[in-house]
């Protein structure tokens, strides 16, 4: 069909209701889930419904939330990082052996730490380009070879499974209030990292909608050949995309590592997936060029709320997963309908 | 047939565009070889040739998606390589193609700016208001009126997404703008569209370059012509030198044209067989005749082959 009608309108296209657009937002299934949980666990346990509990609700969501923004824009640029979970305890790790080690301030080994994390992400991003290899296979081997890093430098620095303890060294206390402190509001207890998230909700959100980086980030993800023709800078773009995510992650990291004063060296496995799970249930395509940044971030509350609520509520604990693959899916289900009833519109 | 009114040939010091013995090889395979051309601002340079014939090549390396082994590439008469798109684009080439066109699940304001965004205020956010304003404009002007341009282009229609693709290069395109086979998924109204809109950037004093292997609709536009066979140059003329029976049987390959027929001279185009069901493998292999001379008759008519 390539007869379109050169008159001024074409009466055959309806204007979409103004419902239909808000439907065919990424965003709107996840949040219809969350409203549906939270009224769900409200329900089942009265424990959810205290006001007090909000903080840990928040807290939970944001340690997820943090990376799922990062790799909502990586997912959206056409790209998974299934090193995401390790690089996290990677991060902690070098801060932490690196300010041990050598005696250091502590803020020595976080910097050290932030320029190994953009690494790890800059040549994840630059094995991507050089070998044409598809991301789901250049990350899951940097995830093993993190993975036996973290064990293998803490073996040889600390010669057991877990970081030295840092909380006698210079810089501890500073570094602590910046990454792992906690402030009340009335009788909600907030932890810093749930500022961070939201920051980071905000500026993912205004990167991927308002600039025009937001608008290289939907072209690489959804025809990278067709931006590189019209001239966007489609490797730079990825690259960066995969920075941002070890930023999120030396973020986490530093939180996790002040927060327990060390970190085990096998901590992080498995969460890479938790992330892309939040991304999805918020609207992000696996195939990328569609998403929401707002909607992972949704995705990460979605998480907090059913981990704790799962507990409130004295179901089983060990039903947690189970639950959330169910809720993938249902989430994911959702979605599709969603777009599929704002498409027909 | 005569939309194009004749344009004195500018006497600029240096063409526009200009290939010198320009060409380019894939490992062992010429795809291109010694090709002479020159684009002057002003003129529509149609560049014809069948399926493999180097037409995709030779806008790659215009366009700077590929750069070229032989020979050189003169832009204002200055040797120019480009590394990548957004080079070519910044020394004022845009290009439109055939097959890498636009994201589809992006909106189609976004699509029209995408790597050209106008952004506004300190934050360097986009303008998104001036942005739709300008898009909605711009494709009001090509005759097609889309209501709502946060719509994805992957729900319009071929004919659609390739005018805003067109209307895209043309409001960016400084200089040369390369169009790839505009016409090819279009019907004949549309196709008309376009066509005008070859000869507006003609007549803005944009170097247009119109790959097609329809010689109708280049010779509709055409200044220049130029075949490409098997990644060399075979035609290159100017209008006045040609008809359009002679363009279309050089497009052709006359003498190929003419085998064909003698091939196929055997066959009863207009007999009838009655229905019958065929068991997988039932239909046998026609007899090749390898031992096609050219003399036949050459009678068929100039169909173009098929699309690329």
């Amino acid at each position: 069909m390539s007869t379109v009608t050169t008159t001024s309108t074409d009466d055959r296209v309806v204007t979409r209701s103004w419902l239909a657009q808000v439907m065919g937002r990424p965003e709107v299934g996840a949040l219809i889930g969350a409203i549906a949980l939270a009224a769900l666990f409200s329900a089942a346990a009265p424990a959810f419904r205290n006001i007090t509990n909000i903080g840990t609700i928040l807290y939970g969501s944001s340690t997820i939330g943090i990376m799922a923004v990062a790799v909502a824009l990586l997912m959206i640029g056409g790209e998974f990082d299934l090193s995401a979970g390790v690089a996290v305890t990677t991060s902690g790790l070098a801060a932490a052996h690196t300010a041990w080690y050598f005696g250091l301030n502590v803020w020595v080994g976080v910097f050290i730490a932030l320029l190994i994390s953009l690494a790890i992400g800059a040549f994840n991003g630059w094995l991507l380009y050089k070998t044409g290899m598809p991301s789901f296979l250049v990350t899951l081997g940097t995830f093993f070879i993190l993975q036996g890093v973290n064990l293998a430098v803490t073996r040889i620095v600390t010669g057991g499974v877990s970081s030295n303890s840092l909380n006698d060294m210079d810089g501890f206390n500073s570094a602590k209030a910046v990454f792992a402190s906690t402030f009340d509001v009335g009788s909600v207890r907030i932890n810093i990292t749930v500022i961070y998230w939201v920051i980071l909700t905000i500026i993912g959100s205004l990167l991927l909608l308002r600039t025009r980086y937001g608008n290289w980030i939907f072209a690489a993800g959804g025809d990278a050949p067709a931006a590189r023709a019209v001239g966007v800078p489609v490797v730079a773009t990825k690259i960066a995309l995969f920075m941002g995510v070890g930023f999120c992650a030396w973020l986490l990291g530093m939180h996790l590592l002040f927060n327990f004063n060390n970190l085990q060296s096998g901590q992080g496995v498995g969460n890479e997936f938790i992330y892309i799970i939040a991304a999805v249930i918020g609207g992000c395509m696996l195939t990328g060029g569609f998403g929401s940044v707002v909607g992972a971030s949704i995705g990460a509350l979605i998480f907090g709320m059913t981990r704790l609520g799962i507990s409130y509520a004295g179901w089983n604990v060990d039903w947690f997963f189970t639950f959330l693959g169910a809720m993938l899916i249902l989430a994911t289900l959702v979605n599709l309908y969603v777009k599929r009833k704002a498409d027909a519109r | 047939m005569t939309a194009v009114s004749e344009h004195p040939s500018r006497t600029v010091e240096h063409p526009l565009l200009e290939f010198d013995n320009v060409g380019k090889s894939y490992g062992n395979v010429q795809a291109l070889r010694g090709v002479n051309l020159t684009v002057r601002q002003g003129e529509v340079t149609c560049v014809l040739g069948d399926n493999g014939a180097g037409k995709s090549t030779l806008i790659k390396i215009m366009a700077g998606l590929h750069d070229y082994t032989e020979g050189e590439m003169k832009l204002n008469g200055i040797e120019r390589r480009f590394g990548s798109p957004r080079l070519a684009q910044a020394a004022g080439i845009a290009t439109v193609y055939q097959d890498l066109a636009l994201a589809p699940l992006m909106s189609v304001w976004r699509n029209f700016f995408l790597a050209n965004e106008i952004r506004t205020g300190p934050l360097r956010m986009l303008d998104i208001e001036a942005m739709k304003s300008i898009c909605g404009e711009e494709l009001r002007k090509m005759g097609i009126e889309i209501p709502d341009l946060e719509r994805p282009v992957g729900r319009l229609s071929g004919g659609q997404r390739q005018v805003i693709a067109i209307a895209r290069a043309i409001y960016f395109g400084a200089k040369v703008v390369i169009l790839d086979e505009p016409t090819a998924a279009l019907g004949v109204k549309q196709s008309g569209v376009v066509l005008k809109y070859i000869v507006k950037a003609r007549d803005a004093g944009l170097g247009v370059i119109f790959i097609t292997h329809n010689p109708h609709h280049a010779f509709l536009v055409g200044n220049h012509f130029i075949i490409l066979k098997l990644g060399r140059v075979v035609l290159d003329a100017h209008r006045s030198e040609l008809t359009l029976d002679q363009l279309t049987a050089e497009m052709a390959g006359g003498q190929e044209l003419a085998e064909l027929s003698h091939e196929l001279g055997g066959i009863d185009a207009g007999k009838v067989v009655a229905p019958h069901e065929v068991r997988h493998g039932g239909v046998g292999a026609p007899e090749l005749d390898d031992s096609a001379d050219g003399s036949a008759d050459g009678s068929a008519d100039g169909q173009p082959k098929g699309t690329a």
